[in-house]
């Protein structure tokens, strides 16, 4: 049933390159059970097409369920106790006055000492479902310790006062600076087990932890001294970039519902076949006992990627109360304890030779979540050295969000080639196009040159008058992430109906919609004619949606599965029609010969001559055609890399520090884009969100008791239309020959060049260059003012 | 110029200080007047001494979306939990409960209003037009329409309030600018970035409803 016989190759002929400047045929051996190579977008009906959004009405009219709008029979609300202190050993709970009070049906300790003690949960069923440890510490204002359910929030809320704690204090730290220093208070004394990150990635653990400072994880090629004295010119400069909140506008929330045959979990979550795994392992359950779904949710960003500590509160609560439970966030909640994208400090170097060929570059960066490989790949460079350390805080903690690591990265190499190109008197462009090999990225800077009118971009600061206009640009790098063996099921019913079913779960970008697309496409069917059954693990199991994979993992196995269908109608018509199998084919809604058109019957005439009542097809994601650049476990990587060019255009007004972005162009690959209109939305999402990075958002720790100051969504400031530019999206088309469907993902890529195109914008505007983030009117001047403007 | 909602205005400057005004008895008293400002015939009802409601839940007459509901309420729930919770109407959403993201939005006599800003006993005899109600008759609402079908969307969850914006600004400003249109949305928050589809569907909508 699987596309994944390797033994069985055959010789194809498939679309490669980028439409409009290169397209050309590439053969390859393809695994015999996958569909014939796909032709380009302009010949197919509903690839490529800007089809509307699949749950669009249910979303314009509400109908369509969010997690905390789950309502069952009995169901009862949790809340959270969270810690007051940012750093405290915790002596001892005493949970007895909250399980007393008549409106609360359990409380669970997530956070405790375990083993002995009056008040411990060492008798209570739960203690596998929490973090096990022996001498708790709480690591951060606002963790949470213990969770209780009740029949009403209000009641909830009541016994969480009623839960006594003897917190004792600890010292800590919340700057990444002053937690560098020797002598700070240590966040960790041992850290073992937890992986650390490299500026390109995570690494295996066993980096030295010295205080809060782990590492260095090391990467290196070439020479990189040598190339720094091959060097004519130098550029180096430090960078920072400020902790960035997701700001999910639906908060982090789950529905548990523990039966005594199994356990059903509604969640908000990017990867429903992962919380499944992850609910399994807690409990000890078989995975056959485990159900979660997600009918939709609300914004993701990479901070709802895992069950999480509410997730498995909620569950451990409904299997004590033995009802259902709901636990959703509140803002402050989220804002404090859901994931963030953590500060860097970086030291960038790079070196070149006259004609701008890069010579060295070194990259010496701090922070806990790296900052990508951008410096390290986006440009080619034969010596290279790197140095990360990771630095721990008394914060929350960090976690993935869009583009983690090249976002920061970026920031900094794209500024820093900038100002290679100033000290080379070459234009930025010119310099690109002589250092990045990628076709997709060339084709790119072309075309949003032209659209931006890069001709006219002034010398940097020349204006004169308070006003300043700038042009800046900037680049993308991210991996084509695949999940291998992702899974979907298309099934045919008797009258004709489609059916398309996989765990996979679509967070906003649209999946749904393009799986609907490519099943329609080789059914010969209309996109809104296929039902589309997703985000339940009662299906077969799909992809996470993270690291820009939902769409290169599950559009080939769906069209796949269609295939397997397509062929099963097409031999049940064959002898009807009185033509041979392989002369058929679907198309507007029938099933017709090739050699002869009069030869056709109705799709659903064929599903009607089924023996059963359905016909199930079930595929998986095979290999990329061309294999993989790199692979570990199901999670792969394909050949080439995703690009993207942003160009901004912004107004500087050098008396108040207002920047305004007037204008972005971003150009943008994604191999073949199955739903333009759809990809067009998630860029305008990520420029959105790398202009608030660029421009405003900051989360704020308080040195003296660090808690979040701006926990809440009016002093953390986040882009409201009024500081929405006019977006151009430039969408390539670029065939790799790599799959079924060759499409892969825009999220990701669509939010790196943001940032430092806008920073290569107000260097261009004011002639000084910003290098902290967020670039906020207080930047600004004070930028201002160093200068002696 | 917004001639048609300017005898709401009043009030609901009214309803949001009484609401900021405090607790308890000031904020029952505030209730209590509010009431009465909303209609003459529970006047007689305040007479000279205000008349106390709470803590326990306390009938509460809402028009919603053009049928009169009655539920037993506490008098510190808010609109959006009387919706969400008895009302079952989960298509209104809570993204802060503090009114500065918008996507609780839900209109009073056509205006829109954060749900989770007024107290449900606060709403009085206005009409309650929540995103369940927009569509008529199985037809989409216009907005509805445009915003699908320029994708002025992606998670959704903004998405009620938003529309509900927008729809109540066609009622004010049949043909806006793409200035009407952002300052009409100015205090809702997209964290998917959909504003610039949001204009565009906005702009298509009332060319709709013209041709």
């Amino acid at each position: 049933m699987a596309a994944q016989q390797q033994d069985s190759l055959r010789r194809e002929t498939l679309p490669f390159g980028i439409v409009g400047a290169s397209l050309t045929q590439i053969e390859r051996m393809v695994p015999a059970e996958e569909a014939p190579p796909l032709a380009p977008n302009a010949d197919l009906s509903q690839v490529g097409k800007p089809t509307p959004r699949w749950n669009g009405e249910e979303k314009v009219t509400g109908a369509v369920r969010f997690t905390a709008d789950i309502a069952l029979p009995r169901l009862l609300h949790a809340r959270l106790l969270r810690a007051p202190l940012p750093h405290a050993r915790i002596g001892a709970i005493d949970i007895t006055a909250a399980q007393r009070h008549p409106d609360v049906r359990a409380v669970h300790v997530i956070l405790g000492p375990h083993g002995g003690g009056t008040a411990s949960v060492s008798a209570d069923e739960d203690v596998e479902a929490t973090r096990r440890v022996e001498e708790p510490v709480v690591l951060y204002a606002g963790m949470a310790v213990a969770a209780v359910a009740a029949v009403s929030p209000e009641a909830a809320e009541q016994g969480v006062r009623l839960i006594k704690v003897d917190w004792r204090p600890l010292p800590f730290v919340v700057d990444m600076d002053d937690a560098r220093v020797v002598g700070a208070p240590v966040v960790f004394e041992k850290l073992d087990v937890q992986a650390g990150f490299g500026a390109s990635g995570l690494v295996t653990a066993g980096l030295p932890l010295n205080g809060n400072v782990r590492g260095p994880a090391k990467d290196a090629r070439g020479d990189a001294t040598a190339g720094f004295a091959a060097a004519d010119v130098v550029v180096e400069g430090e960078y920072r970039t400020q902790a960035q909140s997701h700001c999910c506008m639906e908060p982090h929330g789950v529905v548990a519902d523990w039966r005594a045959d199994g356990l059903t979990v509604y969640i908000s979550t990017q990867f429903a076949a992962g919380v499944r795994e992850e609910l399994a392992r807690a409990f000890s359950l078989p995975l056959n006992r485990v159900r979660v779904i997600v009918d939709a949710m609300g914004g993701g960003f990479g901070s709802k990627a895992t069950l999480g500590y509410y997730g498995l509160a909620a569950a451990a609560l409904s299997r004590q109360a033995g009802a259902p439970v709901r636990l959703v966030l509140d803002r402050q909640e989220e804002q404090v304890d859901s994931g963030y994208r953590p500060a860097t400090w970086q030291r960038l170097r790079i070196g070149a030779r006259r004609d701008g060929e890069l010579s060295a570059i070194s990259l010496l960066s701090y922070g806990s979540a790296g900052v990508g490989n951008v410096a390290s790949r986006l440009y080619a460079c034969a010596n290279y050295e790197e140095s990360h350390y990771d630095v721990f805080i008394n914060s929350g903690p960090g976690c993935a969000m869009r583009a983690p690591g090249a976002v920061p990265g970026a920031f900094a190499l794209e500024q820093a080639i900038d100002e290679l190109a100033d000290k080379l008197g070459m234009d930025p462009i010119a310099l690109r196009d002589r250092i990045d090999a990628s076709p997709a990225r060339r084709e790119e800077r072309r075309l949003g040159a032209e659209r931006i009118g890069w001709s006219r971009r002034h010398a940097a600061g020349a204006e004169t008058g308070p006003i300043k206009t700038g042009l800046g640009m900037a680049q993308s790098l991210w991996g084509a992430n695949v999940q291998v063996n992702s899974a979907c099921e298309v099934r045919v019913l008797r009258d004709g109906s489609v059916e398309i079913r996989s765990s996979v779960q679509d967070i906003g970008t649209g999946t749904g919609t393009v799986l609907a697309q490519v099943v329609a496409e080789e059914l010969g069917l209309r996109a809104e004619d296929v039902r589309v059954r997703i985000g339940d693990t009662d299906f077969p199991e799909g992809p996470g949606s993270g690291g820009s994979r939902a769409t290169a993992s599950i559009t080939p196995p769906a069209r796949n599965a269609a295939h397997q269908v397509r062929r099963h109608l097409c031999a049940l018509a064959a002898p009807i029609l009185g033509v041979d199998a392989d002369d058929l084919e679907a198309r507007g809604g029938r099933i017709v010969s090739r050699s002869d058109p009069a030869r056709a019957m109705a799709f659903r005439d064929a599903a009607a001559k089924m023996r059963t009542e359905q016909f199930v097809a079930i595929a998986s994601r095979a290999d990329d055609y061309a294999g993989f650049r790199s692979r570990a476990g199901d999670s792969a990587s394909a050949q080439n890399d995703l690009g993207g060019v942003h160009f901004a255009a912004v107004t500087v007004d050098t008396e108040t520090g207002l920047v305004r972005v007037v204008r972005v162009v971003a150009a943008q690959d994604c191999g073949r884009p199955i739903n333009p209109k759809q990809i067009e939305s998630q860029v305008h999402g990520g420029v959105m969100q790398g202009l608030g990075y660029a421009l405003m958002e900051e989360r704020i720790l308080d040195r003296q008791t660090g808690h979040v100051v701006n926990a809440d969504l009016e002093r953390y400031k986040m882009p409201g239309v009024h500081e929405a530019p006019r977006i151009d999206v430039l969408l390539l088309e670029n065939y790799q020959g790599f799959s079924a469907t060759d499409a892969y993902g825009v999220a990701e890529p669509a939010t790196v060049p943001t940032a430092p195109a806008i920073a290569n914008a107000i260097y261009n505007a004011i002639g000084v260059r910003l290098r902290a983030l967020p670039m906020n009117r207080a930047a600004i001047l004070a930028a201002l003012a160093a200068r002696g403007t | 110029m917004h001639h048609s909602v300017s005898g709401e205005d009043a009030r609901e400057g009214m309803s949001r200080r009484s609401f900021l005004r405090g607790t308890g008895a000031a904020a029952a008293a505030a209730a209590a007047l509010e009431t009465a400002l909303a209609s003459v015939t529970e006047a007689a009802a305040v007479g000279a001494a205000p008349q106390v409601v709470g803590p326990d839940a306390t009938p509460v007459t809402l028009r919603v979306n053009g049928a009169t509901r009655t539920v037993a309420v506490e008098p510190r729930a808010t609109l959006v939990d009387v919706l969400r919770g008895p009302l079952g109407l989960t298509g209104t959403k809570i993204g802060c409960d503090r009114g500065s993201c918008s996507a609780c939005t839900v209109l009073l006599n056509g205006a829109p209003v954060a749900s989770c800003s007024i107290l449900a006993i606060d709403v009085g005899d206005r009409a309650i037009t929540t995103i369940e109600g927009l569509a008529r008759g199985g037809a989409l609402h216009p907005v509805q329409a445009a915003f699908i079908a320029h994708d002025a969307l992606q998670c959704g969850f903004c998405t009620p309030g938003l529309a509900l914006s927008c729809a109540a600004l066609l009622e004010r400003v049949p043909h806006p600018t793409e200035a009407d249109i952002k300052a009409a949305i100015s205090g809702h928050l997209c964290r998917c970035g959909a504003y610039q589809h949001v204009i565009e569907a906005v702009l298509a909508a009332a060319e709709a409803r013209r041709g």
